[in-house]
């Protein structure tokens, strides 16, 4: 036994030497493409660059370009308008389904064949998804218009994708669509996660569906909807795939750039007029709302814990 | 009675919205099949007969199935080196005592949270360096790195390994890295399959990192590939071609999916109740 306890401590310290070599791939890789293109963004964000040559130092005056620039801020609240109803959509038809199916009194079968429906938009490549619905929504000969039209929900055919007042929040439809099954999956993962004990113990209590809801469920789901929704306005504030394939004219988001995305502008000058220093700082600008507006929620939605 | 209705209504609601989710693929196949002719005309749930027609449009256009053959080339590899450099950092991170373990930590969850647009820039400038711009590394080789699978795995160690299982393999004088392998990979295995797919999928669905980066339309991953569906007045004065290009690209989906969609929604699970 004294010898083994001698012995243990050397032999695990080189066994514990073995995880350098166990990581190092990891952080090789993780240093080249995580790490460096992150810092290398904000280093040419400082830069007058055009994609080729020595850049220069121009300080901050690209993030002045872009504070000053009312395209930026017009993609900004496109992107916002375009997330934002589809949130409201998205999660609001999550929530119904988390109600509907953890109410203990309807019992309701088939979770996971619905589960599965529900999910299966999320599964389709964004481009697919995109021509897909342009396709269906074309105005002339769309099979959208013609099935409204003959069920004389309208007499004309809706031009869905050409107005400004209608596209940006047809993109919100088809976004919520994609997503509402994959929220309403992490929803339910975290509802289930809930001991059986309190739903049966309110029920004996004789309290109300909505007591029920409000006073168990809600709160303790709450960190779930919070990452639900983090990861959403983190995805959403990078929406591209969407808008770019279902707007006129690519980066330009027509009709009148209402589909014009924040991504889509960065796209524009980084990779095709090469303003490669603005669209760095572009990218920054939008990390620097994402991160506010995160931190905002983390306050909001998570400190009202009692 | 009352109670009954009402399950009545939820279980009309469900289907409305199954119906929702389906309808537009159901849409897509049927006109598929007809000419695009007949879809400016009318709409009908019958499959027409022009579905050679319109394979005869579309393989005029590009060849879908090298876009397969390219997205398989980049998905399968990535997912692979996905799988299993995530599974050994993860592991090494669970159960080793190294010094910086709580620093690398720390910069992968910080990571996790960073938008990937954030990089883009930075990344392609990169690839240019290196002179790897049309080629399906950058494309590849990133994937060693996953900071959010890493993650997850090093939980699902921590949950289902036990160390008493290493110490034993220990004494019978197996080495680290044979351990790794023939006993805690099998053991991590549904986890890491779990974790896979979702990788796969984003791998096979990605369209704007391989749009940056591939120029060669001979080399274009499936999404780039239909994205350029915009650009043909061949096919955009057919319809019938654009719906059969894009059902060709949705189907083996359909078709993996009914397979797995068990473990793809375990997947989606998983990603909510990590904390």
């Amino acid at each position: 036994m004294a010898v083994n306890q001698k012995i243990m401590p050397k032999k695990m310290k080189k066994k514990d030497n073995i995880a350098y070599l166990f990581v190092l791939p990891f952080v090789i890789v993780f240093l080249i493409f995580n790490v460096y293109p992150v810092l290398r963004t904000l280093y040419l964000s400082f830069m007058n660059y055009q994609g080729y040559g020595i850049p220069k130092f121009l300080g901050i005056e690209n993030y002045t370009r872009v504070f000053k620039d009312k395209f930026f801020w017009r993609a900004l609240l496109n992107t916002i308008k375009i997330w934002g109803v589809n949130i409201v959509v998205q999660l609001g038809l999550a929530y119904l389904l988390t109600i509907i199916f953890s109410d203990i009194k309807y019992k309701l079968r088939g979770l996971s064949i619905f589960r599965a429906m529900f999910y299966l938009p999320n599964l389709i490549a964004a481009t697919s998804v995109s021509f897909l619905f342009k396709t269906l929504l074309d105005w002339k000969y769309g099979t959208i218009n013609q099935m409204l039209m003959a069920a004389h929900l309208t007499n004309s055919p809706i031009n869905w994708l050409g107005s400004p007042h209608s596209a940006p929040y047809v993109i919100s439809i088809i976004s919520a669509w994609m997503w509402f099954g994959n929220s309403f999956i992490i929803l339910m993962a975290g509802v289930q996660g809930i001991p059986k004990d309190y739903f049966e113990a309110a029920a004996i209590d004789g309290a109300g569906k909505w007591k029920v809801f409000s006073k168990i469920t809600l709160p303790l789901i709450r960190p779930i909807t919070l990452y639900v929704f983090i990861t959403s306005l983190i995805g959403g504030l990078q929406m591209f795939d969407l808008p770019f394939l279902m707007a006129d004219g690519g980066t330009a988001g027509n009709p009148s750039g209402s589909l014009q995305t924040v991504v889509m502008y960065l796209y524009k000058f980084g990779f095709q007029t090469y303003q490669v220093g603005f669209a760095s700082a572009i990218a920054y600008t939008l990390f620097g709302i994402i991160l506010v507006v995160s931190i905002l929620q983390f306050k909001i939605l998570g400190s009202k814990e009692d | 009675m009352f109670v009954k209705a009402k399950r009545c209504i939820l279980y009309g609601l469900l289907i409305i919205l199954s119906v929702a989710c389906l309808f537009p693929f159901l849409l897509m196949m049927v006109n598929a099949t007809r000419s695009g002719v007949e879809i400016t005309k009318s709409f009908t749930l019958f499959p027409g007969n022009s579905l050679q027609e319109n394979w005869k449009i579309v393989s005029d256009y590009f060849n879908l199935f090298l876009g397969f053959a390219n997205s398989l080339k980049v998905a399968v590899p990535a997912t692979v080196l996905t799988a299993y450099f995530s599974a050994i950092t993860a592991y090494a991170m669970a159960i080793y005592n190294f010094k910086g373990n709580k620093a690398l930590f720390t910069v992968i969850v910080v990571f996790m949270m960073i938008p990937g647009q954030l990089g883009l820039i930075g990344f392609y400038n990169l690839c240019t360096k290196l002179h790897l711009v049309d080629s399906y590394l950058p494309l590849i080789i990133p994937a060693i790195a996953a900071p959010g699978i890493v993650f997850f795995l090093r939980q699902y160690v921590k949950a289902v390994l036990s160390k008493s299982l290493l110490e034993a393999a220990r004494i019978d004088g197996a080495s680290e890295i044979r351990i790794f392998h023939k006993i805690v990979l099998p053991i991590m295995a549904p986890g890491i399959a779990t974790m896979s797919i979702g990788s796969f999928i984003g791998n096979w669905n990605n369209y704007l990192t391989p749009l940056v980066l591939l120029n060669t339309p001979r080399k274009f991953t499936l999404p780039v590939m239909i994205a350029s569906l915009n650009s043909s007045t061949d096919m955009q004065a057919n319809q019938g071609a654009i719906y059969l290009a894009v059902a060709i690209s949705v189907i083996p989906i359909l078709i993996v999916f009914c397979f797995c969609s068990k473990y793809i929604i375990s997947s989606i699970s998983a990603g909510g109740v990590k904390e």
